[in-house]
C-alpha cells in the first residue's frame, strides 16, 4: 500500500486454509441460501398481500402456487446452509439456544416460523395432486375458508416472515463490522428489495392470471428502480467512510468484482430488463420470459459478488507512526 | 476476577517464531495452521524506513464481534480472566465468528470447529504463562492482569507509549504493543 509517497508493507508468517491470502471461508452455499432466502421472503410477502387484499378469491390467482414453490425454494437453501456447515453432526446446537444479538440465531429461529406459514397458505386451496394423496386435506381446507379472519391473518402472518426473512438475509452480513462492503445498514433493504424483485419476475413468469402477471411486471419495474437507487445511496455511504469503506465500495465499482458487477448485476440483471419490461407494460413489446429470468439470475449473481467481494474487503492493519 | 491480557515489547522481537512453535506442540495444531503467527510491517520512505516485528494472535478483545454472532454460544467469555474461548462440543462449524474477526484470528479446525489461542488457560489456570511467553528468548512478551495496577503489564502501560492492532474496528483489544 502507498500512502503520501510512502510504503507500508506488511509481511505475515500466517498462512490458515481459508483465510489466508484473504478471507474465503464462506463459498458457494452461503450466496445461493441468501438467494433463496430473499427470493422466497418475496414470494411471501406477494402471496400475503393477494390474500390480505381479498385478490385470491380471484380464479387462478398465484398465491394458491407461490407458497408450494417457496417450501421447495427455502429447503434447498437450508440444505445448502447445512452443507455449509463445518460441524453436521452438532446442527441441533441451534435449537437448543436463542442469542439475541446473533442475526444467525434469529435466521434459523425464522426459517423454523416460515414453514407452518407456508403451509397454512398451501392449505387454503392445495393441488389437486396433494388432495390425491391426503384427501382429509379438502376438510381443513374447507374449515379454514369458513373464517374469513383466519385468512386475512395468514395474509399477515406471511407478509410479515416474509419481512423478517428478507431483512435477515442482509443483516446477516452488515452486522459484521470486520468486512467493510457489508457493513452498511443499507445491506438489508437492498437484499429486501432484490428479494421482492426477483418473487415478482417469477410470478410475473409463472401467473396464469393475466391481470395478475401485468400487475406484477409492473411492481418488478418499481422494485428495480427501487434497487437502483439503493445501490446508489449505499455506495454514496461506502465513498465518503473511512478508507477501508472506500476501498471495499471500489472493489465493485472499479476493482476485481466491477466487470462482473456492472456487467451481470447492473446490465443485465437490472437495467436491460427494466427497460424490456417497461416496453412490454406499454404494450410496445408482447411479454416473453426474458426479463424476468435476467432479474432472477441477476439476483443470484448479485449474492455471490457480495459475500466474495466482501469477505475480501478487509481493515488495514498498520500502526507505525 | 482478573482481565488478563498480553504486553508485547515491540523493540525486544526479533520474530523467531519460537512462540509460534510452542503454541503449535502445547496445543497441538494440526499442520498448516496458526493460532500465532509473526507479522513485520515496514513503513516510510527511502532512506527513512521504519520496522516493527510483532507476534499476534486472538486479541481477546473485550467487545467480541465473534461472541455476539455465535448463533449457539459456542463463542464465549470464559468467567475466568475474561478469555475468549470456542466450546467444540457447542460450536456448529458455521463460520460467522471467522468471518466477525477483523483480525482474522480464528480459522476453522480439520475437525470441524471454530479455533482460535486460549491464552493456554489450561496452564494459566494453574498459575503458568501461556506457551508462547514461556519460551520467548527475548522476554519480550508478558502476560497478566490488566485490572491489577501492580501487575508487570500494568506498569509497563503506565511507563511505555504503545498501540493495539485495528482501534478503529472498536472491538477493545487486550493485546499491547509497546513501541
Amino acid at each position: 500500500m502507498i500512502l503520501a509517497e510512502q510504503i507500508i508493507e506488511l509481511t505475515t508468517t500466517r498462512h490458515n486454509p481459508h483465510v489466508d491470502p484473504f478471507m474465503a471461508m464462506w463459498e458457494w452455499q452461503i450466496p445461493v441460501y441468501l438467494f433463496l432466502g430473499g427470493m422466497v421472503a418475496g414470494m411471501m410477502i406477494i402471496s400475503g398481500y393477494f390474500i390480505f387484499s381479498n385478490r385470491y378469491k380471484v380464479a387462478d390467482c398465484s398465491c394458491f402456487s407461490i407458497p408450494f414453490t417457496a417450501l421447495v425454494l427455502i429447503s434447498i437453501g437450508m440444505f445448502a446452509l447445512f452443507l455449509d456447515l463445518a460441524h453436521k453432526p452438532y446442527v441441533w446446537r441451534l435449537y437448543t439456544t436463542f442469542q439475541v444479538k446473533s442475526p444467525m440465531s434469529w435466521g434459523a429461529w425464522i426459517l423454523l416460523l416460515i414453514y407452518p406459514a407456508l403451509i397454512a397458505n398451501i392449505l387454503m386451496k392445495p393441488s389437486p395432486w396433494m388432495l390425491r394423496f391426503i384427501p382429509r386435506l379438502s376438510d381443513i381446507s374447507v374449515k379454514i375458508n369458513q373464517h374469513p379472519f383466519l385468512i386475512k391473518n395468514i395474509g399477515v402472518l406471511n407478509m410479515l416472515l416474509g419481512l423478517m426473512l428478507g431483512a435477515y438475509t442482509g443483516v446477516l452480513l452488515s452486522s459484521m463490522g470486520s468486512r467493510p462492503l457489508w457493513n452498511t445498514s443499507l445491506l438489508w433493504v437492498l437484499f429486501l428489495t432484490s428479494g421482492l424483485s426477483t418473487a415478482a419476475a417469477y410470478v410475473h413468469l409463472i401467473a396464469k392470471n393475466k391481470e395478475e402477471s401485468e400487475l406484477l411486471a409492473k411492481a418488478d419495474n418499481g422494485f428495480i428502480v427501487i434497487e437502483l437507487f439503493i445501490f446508489v445511496m449505499m455506495f454514496l455511504g461506502l465513498l465518503s467512510s473511512a478508507r477501508p469503506h472506500i476501498e471495499a465500495a471500489e472493489l465493485l465499482l472499479t476493482g476485481a468484482y466491477a466487470p462482473a458487477f456492472w456487467v451481470f448485476v447492473i446490465g443485465l440483471g437490472l437495467v436491460i430488463p427494466l427497460i424490456i419490461q417497461l416496453l412490454a407494460v406499454n404494450h410496445k413489446i408482447k411479454h416473453t420470459p426474458i426479463a424476468p429470468i435476467m432479474v432472477i439470475i441477476g439476483g443470484l449473481i448479485l449474492r455471490f459478488i457480495i459475500v466474495e467481494a466482501g469477505q475480501y474487503s478487509h481493515w488495514f492493519n498498520a500502526h507505525l507512526k | 476476577m482478573p482481565r488478563y491480557g498480553m504486553v508485547i515489547d515491540t523493540k525486544k522481537c526479533v520474530g523467531c517464531q519460537d512462540c509460534v512453535v510452542a503454541c503449535k506442540t502445547e496445543n497441538n495444531i494440526p499442520e498448516g495452521y496458526n493460532r500465532d503467527w509473526i507479522v513485520t510491517e515496514v513503513k516510510g520512505k527511502f532512506p527513512t524506513v521504519q520496522m516493527e516485528i510483532r507476534t499476534e494472535r486472538c486479541n481477546h478483545c473485550s467487545n467480541t464481534p465473534c461472541v455476539s454472532c455465535c448463533p449457539t454460544g459456542a463463542s464465549h467469555i470464559h468467567e475466568f480472566g475474561g478469555i475468549v474461548l470456542v466450546d467444540h462440543e457447542m460450536c456448529i462449524g458455521c463460520k460467522a465468528c471467522v468471518e466477525a474477526c477483523p483480525y482474522d484470528a480464528r480459522y476453522i479446525h480439520p475437525d470441524g470447529y471454530a479455533d482460535k489461542c486460549t491464552f493456554c488457560i489450561h496452564r494459566v489456570e494453574k498459575g503458568q504463562n501461556p506457551a508462547c511467553v514461556e519460551v520467548c528468548p527475548t522476554h519480550c512478551m508478558y502476560f497478566g492482569d490488566l485490572d491489577d495496577p501492580n501487575s508487570e503489564v500494568s506498569k509497563l502501560l503506565q511507563s511505555r507509549k504503545w498501540h493495539v492492532n485495528l482501534p478503529d474496528a472498536g472491538t477493545e483489544p487486550n493485546i499491547f504493543y509497546l513501541i
